[in-house]
């Protein structure tokens, strides 16, 4: 497909602004390269954005078990509510009394998240869920030096962690300190306790776990870290299974962060934007970024910073059309709704769990919560077909393939996260797609090894991208 | 109570006794008992779409909506034509996960290798990546960027916007970099200070054209003094700014940074926006987060993948250069809609008219009595000083239907006019000014 920059031509253009209505003037200091963009009409560019968008999977193509994104149905009802001028015209630096209903929303939003987590208090500025984690590390930092505690330098991640865990913890100045997994995928509890010392700040982890696990040894887990003198840090990416069910509070976590664009239904945005809300306990809440809502003596509502606030990790107050997307979620389920979606989300993974498990080899047997991993190792041994393969066979069945390659510790991993919005037949239907290729992979190996082939472009030279990187279009 | 589970309670049955298990209580035995909430959510009861539509529209009307707008201060109401909004609610590109699978997020990564050009274009620099949370973190991330273990000062201008210099220092809270401001003269850099305060330890510099006053900072003498002592220059800007003044590239800047929202991002109350981020040839691999690069597929078709992935977390853990993993993409592709649809011409008569109204509208206040503070070129925003009291002339305007400057304290105010502005709406809150000033 041709780039925008190789349709159109010299004079083409679309006629916006209406002409200057004061006397016209420049500048001194201008630039001196005559700026290049594309001379387009607006057909050009609307058939362009329409034929680039044919070219996306998105959550409404099929089928989309990406494990740990949490890719469910985004609902119609929180875009259109998103797209309200009430909230899309608002400027940040209104005056309070102005932005009331924007002020309640996010309070309402914050006492909500608050219940379903277990925590006290909440701030939605970090936006994304990797920004989250850098706030949360960024508090328990600012926890043990007020506690005179510098010597705290050290942060524990299980090997099986997202990648965004250690490098969080590195940006919030922390050396990080990695405990193997025990064989059932859970934290090796004696590790655990070699690990931990005078040095220890804190842990980091999900739970349900990487591998799609409950760690049934929480409450050993975060009194391990407590006793040393640390603090809990939990990873909300996998909230979504034990929604309304346990809560990271009640496990002893002391902080938290949520991921509004899984769990909470906002959409992903090809990348983003997401919204990374940070929760901490009542004791946390004076090391929040800031600004936070408040309630002001007269009932009304306004911001405030926490007394020993971190700071602000971006502008304003976070990607606020986001949350209003994540608030009518919210609304929507309520009460019942939120336990409703997590236990229909594990009860459609060990659905779909016990359905492929006839032919294919999971990295661990038994009940899953949300997501299960599958281990490509032995068709890999056999045929020399790789998870990858697999991957790219599927894009050939019209499903989106599971992540690759994680977590780390499990050879040839494909990770499959089916969520609560799927039905019967999507996941029948997927199992029976799935089954056909691992069939044919044993059949025919190098079949698959050629996959895709009906996708729009075939398998991409990722190597030759990075050795010699074109990353922009040079004109002639 | 509103769902979105497309089982129905008999078929959840039949699939909880087809997995194996008697009740969904089943799937949870692994929670030990003590950890349970066993207990309804403290939450209210679920609605259906037309009362949540009804709960959240109230909320939004319980919100001031300003029919004009003067306030700017890192927030910038400018037109956003109806084809970028049409782009930008495309269902796919609303919906897609990160473009991990490349055969079928093609139209994604065509759309943020577009982005990425039109950045390089706009801000002079050899390569952009695809986005970070907005012109803050970009600012931060572009000073993490400079430092390393001898260099581990960083150096910004106290005439940025505050609201930046406050993530700066969040940054380098985390990093153990030090963060120091360089005074400002006049309401720019002083020049003068930030020959003497450089020195082997500085990492680098950051300033923002314009900056948080709206004055245009000399940035080719400042990269001059930077480069000598061996320091590398960051420029923040408004992009709409640099289709008209000279380019951080032209300027020498080793970084560009700013916050994208101008290009076609609804106000939004402050979220989501757009951190666009370039650097030169030297420095654009310790670029933090996604780039999508163009190379062929089996069958020798161009494509475009992300790339230059082994800086990344997801590889590198904690010896990445950044956390970062989702960005803003669909603000991307918003701001790429955008600059495809102004075009050159467009995008510099966006920046020519916010730049004539401006003077025009700060001249006829200096008549209402509103004095310019700084001496010196300003873009689109400007301070001036008064006697009469700030909220007193921003609380008579707000009457009017009309949200004035930023008040920076009790005698000046931070005003900012973009093409939105008509001479009408400007004459009006001149004369509204006049008033405030007269009584």
């Amino acid at each position: 497909m041709k780039l925008l920059f190789e349709l159109g031509t010299s004079g083409r253009h679309c006629d916006i602004l209406p002409p200057c209505d004061v006397p016209e003037m420049s500048p001194e200091c201008l630039r001196k390269k005559e700026l290049r963009l594309p001379h387009l009409s607006e057909t050009e560019i609307s058939r362009h954005y329409t034929e680039l968008e044919k070219q996306v999977y998105g959550v409404n193509d099929g089928f989309y078990p990406l494990g740990s994104c949490t890719m469910k149905y985004n609902p119609k009802i929180n875009e259109a509510m998103a797209a309200l001028p009430g909230f899309a015209k608002l400027h940040p630096l209104q005056p309070d009394y102005t932005v009331q209903g924007a002020l309640e929303l996010l309070r309402r939003t914050e006492k909500y998240l608050c219940e379903i987590t277990g925590m006290d208090a909440m701030n939605f500025q970090p936006a994304a869920g990797a920004h989250g984690e850098f706030t949360g590390l960024l508090m328990i930092r600012a926890f043990h030096q007020k506690n005179g505690e510098k010597n705290r330098t050290k942060i524990i991640v299980p090997d099986s962690a997202h990648g965004t865990n250690p490098a969080s913890a590195a940006m919030a100045g922390y050396t990080v300190v990695s405990v193997p997994s025990g064989e059932d995928g859970c934290v090796d509890l004696e590790k655990l306790k070699e690990a931990v010392g005078e040095d220890t700040a804190g842990l980091m982890l999900t739970n349900p776990n990487t591998v799609g696990l409950f760690d049934k040894n929480i409450l050993e887990i975060t009194r391990i870290i407590h006793d040393a003198g640390g603090l809990c840090y939990y990873d909300g990416a996998n909230l979504n299974a034990v929604m309304g069910i346990t809560r990271p509070g009640d496990m002893g976590f002391d902080i938290i962060h949520l991921n509004l664009h899984k769990t909470f239904s906002a959409p992903h945005g090809g990348g983003g934007p997401g919204s990374g809300p940070v929760g901490c306990k009542k004791d946390l809440a004076e090391f929040l970024p800031g600004p936070v809502t408040e309630e002001k003596e007269d009932g009304s509502s306004g911001f405030a910073v926490p007394e020993s606030s971190i700071g602000a990790v971006r502008s304003f107050y976070g990607n606020f059309l986001v949350i209003v997307k994540a608030f009518a979620y919210l609304l929507t389920l309520g009460a019942d709704g939120i336990p409703e979606a997590a236990r229909n989300a594990v009860l459609n993974a060990n659905y779909l769990k016990k359905k492929l498990e006839e032919f294919c080899p999971m990295a661990y047997p038994g009940t899953c919560m949300h997501e299960f991993v599958m281990t490509m190792k032995d068709l890999k041994d056999r045929t020399g077909v790789a998870a990858l393969d697999i991957a790219k066979g599927l894009l050939d069945n019209g499903i989106h393939p599971p992540t690759m390659y994680f977590p780390l510790i499990v050879r040839e991993a494909l990770m499959v996260e089916p969520t609560e919005t799927e039905s019967r037949e999507t996941l029948d239907e997927a199992a029976e797609g799935f089954r056909a290729l691992y069939q044919r992979a044993l059949e025919n190996p190098d079949e698959i090894h050629e996959a895709p082939v009906k996708t729009p472009v075939r398998r991409l030279d990722e190597v030759r991208a990075a050795r010699k990187p074109v990353l922009r279009y040079f004109y002639d | 109570m509103g769902t979105y589970i497309p089982n129905t309670g008999n078929e959840q049955r039949e699939m909880l006794e087809e997995a194996g298990f008697q009740s969904f209580d089943d799937l949870y035995t692994e929670i030990p008992e003590c950890v349970r909430l066993n207990r309804k959510l403290d939450l209210p009861e679920g609605s259906p779409e037309l009362s949540v539509r009804r709960q959240v529209e109230a909320l939004a009307g319980r919100n001031r909506i300003f029919n004009y707008i003067f306030r700017g201060a890192g927030a910038y109401n400018h037109y956003i034509p109806a084809v970028v909004e049409e782009v930008a609610s495309k269902e796919r590109f609303v919906t897609a996960y990160t473009p991990y699978q490349a055969e079928i997020s093609q139209g994604i990564l065509q759309s943020i290798f577009e982005y990425q050009t039109m950045i390089c274009e706009l801000t002079g620099m050899e390569a952009s990546n695809a986005s970070v949370y907005d012109g803050a973190s970009a600012a931060a991330e572009a000073a993490a960027m400079c430092t390393d273990r001898k260099r581990k000062t960083v150096l910004a201008s106290a005439a940025i916007n505050p609201g930046v210099y406050q993530v700066l220092k969040t940054y380098c809270f985390g990093s153990g970099n030090r963060l120091v401001p360089v005074p400002e003269k006049n309401g720019v850099t002083d020049l003068k200070k930030l020959r003497e305060m450089l020195s082997a330890e500085c990492a680098c510099f950051y300033v923002e054209q314009p900056n948080y006053f709206g004055q245009v900072e000399d940035v080719e003498t400042m990269a001059d003094i930077v480069h000598e002592a061996g320091a590398k220059l960051v420029a923040g800007g408004n992009p709409i700014a640099m289709a008209l003044l000279r380019t951080p590239g032209e300027c020498g800047a080793d970084v560009a940074v700013g916050e994208g929202q101008p290009l076609g991002i609804p106000l939004s109350f402050g979220g989501p926006y757009l951190g666009f981020m370039a650097a030169t040839k030297e420095m654009f691999r310790r670029l933090p987060g996604r780039m999508v690069g163009e190379t062929s597929d089996a069958g020798g078709n161009r494509g475009y993948v992300l790339t230059l992935q082994a800086r990344e977390q997801h590889i590198r853990r904690e010896k990445a250069g950044s956390n970062i993993c989702s960005n803003e993409a669909l603000c991307a592709v918003r701001a790429a809609a955008y600059m495809a649809v102004m075009g050159e011409e467009g995008l510099r008569e966006t920046a020519r008219q916010c730049y004539s109204k401006a003077h025009y509208f700060q001249k006829k206040l200096k008549t209402a009595g509103l004095s310019r503070v700084y001496p010196g070129d300003f873009f689109h925003e400007f301070v001036t000083r008064s006697d009469i009291p700030s909220r007193m002339i921003l609380k008579k305007l707000e009457d009017h239907g009309i949200l004035g400057g930023l008040p920076l304290d009790e005698t000046r105010i931070l005003w900012c006019v973009t093409e939105l502005n008509t001479k009408e709406e400007m004459d009006e809150a001149v004369r509204i000014v006049e008033e405030v000033a007269g009584s």
